[in-house]
């Protein structure tokens, strides 16, 4: 309990928030209060009830069950983009900083450069090459994870290069490789855990806005992004669609911006003293 | 300065070359074809062929980069296919609106941003300046596509003070403002929250030097010490990450003018993804990232500018 009051406030509430998406999407995969994609246009438009909680939609699919299924699409395409990012990313951090002289320049001004295409162009790109789709928007959101886990991977490691710990390996006449997997990677862990948890909240974004344009997910699979732009057209009609969908992408992002924030204090009191 | 300059100038320009090698390079190696996507799979060979060749698909790659890129230094982007008319004359037509959208949005982030900043540095530890970190740590979760649902919902459905989109073209300016009215915040808003904690963070840098404590003890008043002093030496970083959020709200436009049906280079670089226009795409994809890369430019030339001191340094 002790332990517990001594953790900062917005690790507690974002670690909250986290769990309530987290809980959602799973439960989503085994129970919805109705199949999310069942159209029954007799009961369209219905406000809230004890049969549908938040209503129905133009659709007559029940709002909460909806809302559920797209907690698992957003969470789902965070993970596999920041995971797929992250370890591209970390990887080319690692390697650059143990290259170090003209390979670690190379590397980081690739890194620079990738700066130019965020990650909106860079679906369109490929919305236009291949026509949009789900894959599209994970490759989109996964590359501009690339040059951010690169370049706080690459700060963190030389960091630890200058330690006497790895000089003591490398005058043992280990490898720049396995110093790099033994002594490198745990040291830089924290950094780039942090660093994954605030680009969630980012690929949270990113999803909802690629799906709301009609570049990520497509139908009948639920995403809050495409609920909005479901709700635009029907702004004067059933304004409550435009609402519940945006609470739960704020809600979302804020918890992984909190807990990110939270962690960083937790691992790096230097940087919590500043503020 | 000159030296410097030319560096820069230099390194600008092979950026945007780079820039427009990968773009060619994404549009036309990926492994889809530009005819199958335009035509069909059930298309014809004989109409595929004749398409390939109006396209100049049979030339060699880097002969098609090279006359799509010696077009572009003209201002030549081509003939758009959907639309049958040159594309530089679609984005001069749509370039004043997506360019006054981004500009505003960026100066009155710049604005909210100094002012709740500033605000929230001086009143450091205080009810307002937990209310003003409060405020940022929720805009900046909030997407700025939401945000303009809602705008529009209490200022167009509800209040019925502003229009809920579309634009009446440039020839009645007060129209015109008035539609940009709502974007411009949305865009703005969401910006202005990651802003104001950069510039709240560089204030209390600043607040804590010495010349600051001295400014104060020659018995000048506090918002004078405050937003002569202080905020001047705490432009830095704040002008860094203007730089980077030009970027955000160039592409931001993209989603913003799709809310707000407005007929800019957002809207028309839909128009050519679901025409499978892809020279269009193409071009404006360019567009876009040089306006990206050289918005990062102009804040290495700008930061000289305000921080004399860093001339000796970069030169």
């Amino acid at each position: 309990m002790m332990r517990m009051r001594s953790l900062p406030v917005n690790l507690l509430l974002g670690a909250a928030l986290v769990a309530a998406l987290t809980l959602a999407a799973l439960l989503s995969l085994v129970w919805t209060p109705h199949p999310f994609a069942a159209i029954d246009v007799a009961n369209r438009f219905q406000g809230p009830s004890a049969e549908h909680w938040l209503g129905t939609d133009q659709l007559g699919r029940d709002v909460v069950s909806q809302l559920m299924a797209g907690a698992r699409t957003s969470v789902a395409i965070a993970f596999v983009a920041v995971v797929l990012g992250g370890s591209v990313g970390t990887a080319l951090g690692l390697f650059a900083s143990a290259a170090g002289d003209f390979v670690e320049d190379a590397v980081m001004r690739l890194a620079d450069f990738s700066f130019a295409f965020p990650a909106l162009l860079f679906a369109i790109m490929l919305a236009a090459v291949f026509g949009p789709s789900l894959a599209n928007a994970v490759v989109a959101i996964a590359f501009i994870n690339v040059p951010v886990f690169a370049r706080v991977a690459r700060a963190a490691a030389n960091q630890v290069w200058t330690r006497e710990f790895t000089l003591a390996s490398r005058v043992a006449g280990r490898s720049g490789f396995s110093i790099t997997v033994d002594h490198i990677l745990p040291n830089v862990a924290a950094a780039v855990i942090v660093q994954a948890t605030i680009e969630f909240a980012v690929a949270i974004l990113a999803e909802a806005a690629l799906s709301y344009l009609g570049l990520g997910v497509q139908p009948p699979a639920a995403s809050w992004g495409r609920m909005l732009s479901e709700a635009q057209t029907l702004l004067y009609l059933a304004p409550q669609l435009a609402i519940y969908p945006g609470l739960c992408i704020v809600a979302a992002v804020l918890g992984f911006n909190l807990l990110g924030d939270g962690l960083r204090d937790v691992t790096d009191p230097r940087l919590s003293r500043r503020q | 300065m000159l030296l410097f300059l030319a560096k820069r100038t230099t390194g600008l320009l092979a950026t945007l070359l780079a820039v427009s090698v990968v773009v060619f390079l994404v549009m036309n190696v990926l492994p889809g074809d530009p005819v199958l996507v335009i035509l069909g799979i059930d298309s014809t060979p004989d109409a595929q062929a004749v398409l390939r060749e109006q396209l100049g698909l049979n030339a060699p790659l880097l002969d098609r980069y090279l006359i799509w890129i010696a077009g572009v230094a003209r201002g030549d982007f081509g003939t758009s296919h959907s639309f049958g008319v040159p594309v530089a004359g679609l984005i001069a037509e749509r370039l004043p609106l997506t360019l006054s959208l981004a500009l505003s949005a960026t100066l009155l982030t710049v604005v909210l941003a100094l002012a709740l900043g500033v605000f929230a540095a001086s009143n450091h530890r205080k009810a307002g300046d937990w209310g003003v970190m409060t405020l940022s740590q929720l805009g900046i979760a909030v997407p700025a596509f939401w945000l303009s649902m809602l705008l529009v919902l209490l200022f167009a459905v509800r209040l019925r003070w502003l229009p809920p989109g579309g634009f009446p073209g440039w020839s009645d300016p007060a129209a015109a403002a008035r539609a940009l009215v709502l974007p411009t915040v949305a865009l703005a808003l969401v910006q202005a929250a990651v802003l104001a904690r950069v510039t709240r963070s560089s204030m209390l840098e600043v607040l804590r030097l010495d010349f600051t404590r001295t400014a104060l003890a020659t018995g000048l008043s506090r918002s004078r010490v405050l937003w002569r002093h202080v905020l001047p030496n705490a432009l830095v970083p704040v002008v860094t990450i203007v730089g980077m959020q030009f970027a955000n709200v160039v592409t931001g436009t993209i989603v913003i003018e799709n809310v707000f049906y407005l007929p800019g280079l957002g809207r028309l670089i839909f128009q050519a993804i679901s025409n499978r226009d892809l020279l269009t795409v193409q071009a404006l994809v360019l567009m876009f990232a040089a306006i990206v890369v050289t918005a990062n430019f102009v804040v290495d030339i700008l930061y000289v500018l305000i921080d004399p001191r860093l001339r000796g340094r970069l030169a």
